[in-house]
């Protein structure tokens, strides 16, 4: 992973100085309490529901286990002992003491962290793919393209006051698990036939109240281009995006009213002005920023031994991935243990996964925008070891892909924006989907629920998506299918319908269950996935049979315990 | 006190604006004329007026310098930078970031070489980024602290941006 430089390090520790000056200055009643919101947004904290929340930038998801530790030791001294991973690879703190935050960033410093431009109008922490590097199917490594952005975005002194904030997200190769179609700028980094690095960038996609899939501007950017090109596309951003209506300022807006074209052509006229600029990335410059990433030494490996207990299988099929070198894995921690609120780890497991982390996987870890941990470097002879150490923490649930690998923002119990809960109803789909046959033979599905448009839990590219709802004071529920995030190469990201009128929290678990109903009724073969039905037999179905008259019997569940 | 900042240190103010507004000193009176320009005084005039009189505004003796609204086009005055000693740009609220892009667009693509001032919402905790996108001088805000606002050119003496560029 990437080591700071003295520069890297002054900028964050300064920034430490500058930010507590300005509590300093806030507390003592100098600073108003808007021009301290701006100020402290940008560096991640806001006022929740309960106590400030302190959101703790880890840039595209790179963790050591120092860091790890680090974050452990802060959960544990200024918070309640636990910490929440969020979809943008962050890490949030829910109940730190607005006085102590200076003290938190100064404690992050000495590890090479900090929270800048984690919240606030600005470009925000950069995320990628989480098996970055180590993909079998990767044809460009984008960690180094998203320093180069960090560096880049960090402080950027032209784009500090956007008209709102702005997400970019770098995928390396076809499977976009970095779902950048749905971000501000999305980029794929790519070859073209000569062999030249370059990205297909995409702009205004996002979540949120008006969902969107970017629009691809264009099809090839040579990479030394790229920071030129992204500051045509902001700089237009900024000067012309909507600064009348928070709900429009999106740059999604923007691109909508001027047109994909319009916009494209906007873009390339200011970037002419730029191109071959003083922000040119340099062959000099990639290397230098190469230089600093720490590589692990791999070793030549034979086969794995395979154990044969049955659950470990199951973990392996679901939680081991595919790794570029032979004899290594890549593996998930999986969050979403059932009962536990999904991307929470408490201070304890923190210190024991950095442990993991340092003897089965060079001490670096990766967190991914679904709110797990992954080991991306473990020799596939230690995977059955390594299971039962996870296991014994909590942290080997085999589920990735799996319907109870719920993405979930921190909702009602803790967001001040949240219309409804997330976490219950979580539990609650996890609850009721709890028997692991049950759940390998409804195969890959990805749930995620969002307690607000906002769509932190970026309900609008689950399989299923849930979002919460106010009516009239109280909690529901509007459930969509037929949303993906574009993971499987060639299947582009997709954003889900309305199923129909929504529900109460109680009712959730029983509208997934008749949505699986139907998907096991009408899937053709196992091989064929619950979006791929939606997809091939569209919203109707399901629709019917969720608001059926008749009551419903309640399916597999009761129907499983009849027949035993 | 002072309220202006120019190059890194407290300054006094020279230059007056126009007053009464760009449509005063484009509306054509009874007599058939425009109103005269004070003759000696350095003023600073809306964009509309510039356009309109830049040849009188510039034979004065006095210098012409010009204010920009965030929603300005700076092309708009590329023809004129040779001869205004000042361009300012208002900031109708600090969050309201347009103001930065104008001024790296005023010292980049028109190479304008004079003093580049922030006016309006300007507020100690913005100026270093103002400052780094080519402003030099800021008339603050009436209730900050000018001395204490000094101290913020100060605050992160390095990017990694300015490293990257």
């Amino acid at each position: 992973m990437y080591r700071y430089d003295e520069i890297d390090q002054r900028v964050v520790e300064e920034r430490v100085a500058q930010f507590r000056d300005q509590t300093r200055r806030f507390l003592a009643g100098t600073l108003s309490e808007e021009e301290f919101r701006a100020l402290r947004l940008r560096n991640g904290l806001y006022v929740q529901k309960h106590a400030p929340m302190l959101r703790i930038a880890i840039p595209y998801g790179m963790l050591s286990s120092r860091q790890l530790r680090k974050l452990a030791d802060v959960a544990r001294t200024y918070d309640r002992g636990y910490g929440h991973f969020s979809t943008r690879q962050n890490l949030q703190l829910n109940w730190p003491r607005l006085e102590d935050v200076p003290e938190i960033l100064a404690e992050l410093a000495t590890v090479q962290m900090h929270a800048i431009q984690t919240s606030g109008n600005c470009v925000r922490n950069i995320t990628t793919d989480h098996f970055a590097g180590i993909a079998p199917d990767e044809v460009v490594d984008p960690l180094l393209w998203c320093e180069i952005l960090r560096q880049w975005s960090t402080f950027h002194p032209e784009f500090t006051y956007l008209p709102r904030k702005f997400k970019i997200a770098v995928s390396g190769s076809a499977a976009d698990r970095a779902a950048t179609a749905v971000h501000d700028i999305g980029l794929m980094a790519l070859r073209n036939e000569s062999g030249e690095t370059g990205f297909r960038v995409s702009v205004g996609g996002g979540l949120g109240r008006a969902p969107m899939i970017g629009t691809v501007i264009r099809e090839f950017l040579p990479a030394r281009h790229l920071l030129t090109y992204l500051e045509a596309i902001l700089r237009i951003y900024n000067r012309f995006g909507r600064r009348d209506n928070l709900h429009k300022a999106r740059i999604k807006v923007l691109v909508k009213e001027r047109g994909g074209e319009a916009f494209r052509d906007e873009v390339e006229a200011e970037w002419a002005h730029l191109k071959d600029g003083p922000a040119t990335v340099t062959d000099d410059e990639v290397e230098r920023v190469r230089s600093r990433f720490t590589r692990p030494a791999y070793e030549k490996l034979a086969e794995e031994k395979m154990g044969t207990d049955p659950i470990f299988l199951a973990w392996r099929r679901r939680n081991v991935h595919p790794h570029r070198v032979p004899g290594y894995a890549a593996v998930t921690l999986s969050l979403k243990k059932t009962g536990v609120p999904p991307g929470d780890l408490t201070a304890a497991q923190m210190d024991a996964v950095a442990g993991l982390a340092e003897r089965y996987s060079f001490g670096e870890l990766r967190v991914t925008h679904e709110q797990n941990l992954v080991l991306a470097d473990v020799r596939r002879r230690d995977l059955h070891a390594l299971w039962s150490e996870a296991r014994g923490l909590g942290l080997a649930t085999p589920n990735v892909g799996l319907l109870t690998n719920i993405i979930a923002c921190p909702g009602g119990d803790f967001c001040s924006l949240a219309n409804a809960r997330s976490i219950p109803v979580a539990q609650a789909i996890q609850q009721r989907f709890d028997d692991l046959d049950h759940l390998f033979d409804i195969g890959e599905l990805d749930l995620n629920i969002s307690g607000c448009m906002n769509a932190c839990g970026h309900h609008h590219v689950g399989h299923i998506g849930i979002l919460g709802v106010d009516k009239n004071g109280e909690e529901w529920y509007q459930v969509e299918i037929g949303g993906s995030q574009g993971r499987v190469p060639g299947a582009a990201a997709a954003l889900g319908r309305v199923v129909g009128p929504s529900v109460s929290a109680e009712e959730v678990p029983d509208v997934i269950e008749r949505l699986i109903d139907v998907y096991l009724q009408k899937r053709d073969s196992e091989a064929e996935r619950f979006i791929d039905v939606v997809h091939r037999i569209g919203v109707t179905p399901f629709k019917d049979r969720v608001y059926a008259k008749t009551a419903q019997p309640r399916a597999h569940r009761e129907r499983a315990l009849e027949a035993a | 006190m002072q309220k202006l900042l120019s190059h890194g240190r407290i300054a006094s103010e020279h230059w007056k604006r126009l007053e009464g507004g760009a449509a005063r000193w484009l509306a054509v009176g009874e007599d058939g004329f425009v109103p005269d320009f004070p003759y000696e005084a350095d003023l600073i005039v809306p964009v509309a007026v510039l356009k309109r009189r830049a040849d009188e505004l510039f034979s004065r003796q006095g210098s012409t310098g010009v204010l920009l609204e965030a929603e300005d086009d700076p092309r708009t005055i590329a023809a004129h930078l040779e001869r205004l000693s000042l361009v300012a740009i208002r900031f109708a609220k600090f969050s309201d970031g347009r103001g930065y892009s104008i001024a790296r667009l005023l010292r980049e693509r028109y190479r304008y070489g004079g003093e580049l001032r922030a006016v309006g919402d300007v507020l100690r905790d913005q100026l270093l980024f103002l400052k780094r996108c080519g402003f030099d001088s800021f008339e603050l805000r009436e209730d900050q602290d000018p001395a204490a606002a000094l101290v913020a050119f100060n605050e992160l003496a390095v990017t990694c941006h300015a490293r990257a560029a």
